[in-house]
């Protein structure tokens, strides 16, 4: 439930539904997200530049010379959002992945501190069916759980200075998959060939908020011959 | 006939920016645009553009370009030390803030902004670039936008829409404000610091360092003391959210900001000192100073119609 909405700075405002990180909760976020989305849409509200969810909270961002801040929570408020059906429709997306050890770089970690072999954390991830938290952080990269509670790691004590992109790591009861080379310091369990984000397409990123996702193993001669989509 | 600028030196980072790229952020992408958006906005009305058509935006160093083809009409905005060199090797001093011509075969080269960091390059007309997301805006970090999504490089060209048949010079006063106060407003996570760290954060000063771009500016002073959490559960992120990490020294988000993060916020800088703040070169000593929406609120209103009467 919507618990507090603050402002942040002079154009943004902050819907907190809590501190909770669960599925439940991020679900009403989605909610509040896709009525935004819509509203933005039909032209209900002016001046809404960005609507940017995460885990318990929904971030608007407005243009000041449209819209202030007492308007669009006002506008929040006087809605009753739980009750309308979006036109937004959630995915059930596949995701190729391959768990070649030359891709799995932490497995033997894991193994150890999870006290399961390769073949069942593998079972386990692709067992799981993933519910997409949030997207961001880089364009594309999104945030996915839940794991189950026996292949729960911390992050790694020193981050590593490159990831590839494509690498799919889990830390705590989530799942993400870098979509830029990039620094970072999550447990890296396999590899996509999968692009999730072209800013050519018309849907940039393979995933949106609310989405479920499913991986799919593939064997390392499949993973090197994968074609992506070409867009010029 | 083929008309466009031939970059003999890239400068530092010389990037196309507009006012940004709105309704992407939750797939991850920021809205990035002008640093500045006062001289953004003159630099277009100099030589009569649209306020949003994209300009080229230069830090510290410009480019030095040479113009291929017929006349053109341009402008430079910002505190910037540039000169004109003729065909006929003739070096004139430019004149910010004022609009000129350029024949072909002059070349402009931008040598430096002065105790400031950003500069805007516009031409009449506008430059030809690709929108991608309902902008030109180049954030070279994810390979998005004008130019393939990249600063400019040597021996580019860049392409440009129509030559003036009238050539209408204009100028504009404008001065950057020199006080280094900012105002802000209290951050969502305030509480997360103990009373005399937000004691020292509204009164000392901080430095603008060195670990300072399009991102962020990293800033350094009394450390500030976190009594919660030195992690928040990752939520998106606001342009002029100061966040303060582990080490207790402040980072403010500027336009190309991460999308989410996960460290608190102690307070954000509100929209009418965004442009003042980014002119801030490393070594400035900066203040912060409290103030609640309805201040934040009709000093934009300020801002705005000091901007419309240009």
């Amino acid at each position: 439930m919507l618990k507090k909405i603050s402002n942040i700075g002079d154009c943004g405002i902050t819907c907190d539904f809590g501190d909770d990180v669960d599925k439940k909760t991020n679900k009403e976020v989605i909610k509040l997200f896709n009525f935004i989305g819509d509203s933005v849409k039909n032209k209900k509200i002016k001046g809404i530049l960005n609507y940017t969810p995460s885990y318990n909270k929904l971030i608007i961002n407005f243009d000041l010379e449209q819209v202030h801040s007492r308007e669009v929570i006002e506008f929040i408020k006087s809605n009753d959002y739980s009750k309308t059906i979006s036109s937004e429709k959630s995915k059930l997306v596949e995701i190729p992945i391959c768990y070649d050890e030359e891709f799995a770089l932490d497995i033997k970690r894991l193994e150890q501190k999870t006290k399961l072999n390769f073949d069942e954390i593998v079972k386990e991830h692709l067992n799981t069916d993933f519910f997409v938290y949030m997207i961001g952080f880089v364009p594309g990269q999104p945030f996915l759980g839940d794991l189950k509670e026996n292949l729960y790691h911390d992050r790694l004590d020193t981050p590593r200075v490159k990831i590839n992109k494509g690498s799919v790591g889990i830390v705590e009861k989530f799942c993400t998959i870098y979509t830029f080379e990039s620094p970072g310091g999550w447990n890296i369990i396999g590899k996509t060939p999968l692009d999730l984000f072209n800013i050519k397409k018309k849907e940039p990123s393979h995933l949106s908020p609310g989405d479920s996702v499913k991986f799919r193993p593939v064997n390392k001669k499949d993973f090197l011959n994968f074609k992506n989509e070409q867009i010029l | 006939m083929n008309k466009y600028f031939k970059i003999l030196r890239p400068g530092i980072n010389s990037t196309f920016q507009d006012l940004g790229r709105f309704g992407l952020q939750h797939l991850g992408i920021v809205p990035s645009g002008c640093m500045d958006r006062s001289s953004f906005f003159i630099v277009n009305k100099l030589v009569g553009n649209k306020v949003s058509e994209g300009a080229l935006e230069f830090a510290y160093q410009g480019p030095l370009l040479e113009l291929v083809g017929d006349s053109a009409l341009v402008a430079i905005s910002g505190k910037v030390n540039f000169n004109i060199i003729k065909k006929n090797g003739e070096i004139k001093l430019g004149m910010p803030y004022e609009s000129f011509v350029l024949s072909n075969g002059d070349k402009i080269d931008i040598l430096s902004t002065i105790n400031s960091v950003y500069g805007y390059f516009s031409i009449f007309g506008g430059f030809k670039l690709e929108e991608t997301g309902g902008s030109i805006s180049t954030l070279v970090r994810a390979k998005i936008g004008s130019n393939k999504g990249d600063k400019l490089k040597l021996d580019e060209k860049i392409f440009f829409n129509q030559t003036p048949q009238e050539l209408k010079i204009k100028k504009i006063k404008f001065e950057f404000e020199n006080n280094n106060t900012i105002r802000v407003m209290k951050g969502l996570q305030n509480d997360y610091f103990s009373e005399k760290s937000q004691e020292d954060f509204f009164s000392k000063e901080y430095k603008v360092t060195k670990l300072s771009d399009r991102m962020g500016m990293r800033l350094e002073g009394e450390k500030l003391k976190n009594i919660k959490s030195k992690n928040i559960k990752s939520e998106g992120i606001t342009k002029g959210s100061i966040q303060i990490p582990g080490d207790g020294q402040p980072i403010i988000l500027l336009s190309d900001h991460p999308t989410i993060g996960g460290y608190p916020k102690i307070a954000n800088v509100i929209t009418a000192d965004y442009d003042k703040l980014v002119q801030k070169t490393p070594g400035t000593k900066l203040k912060f100073k409290l103030v609640d929406l309805s201040v934040a609120e009709s000093a934009f209103k300020d801002y705005i119609k000091k901007l419309n009467f240009f």
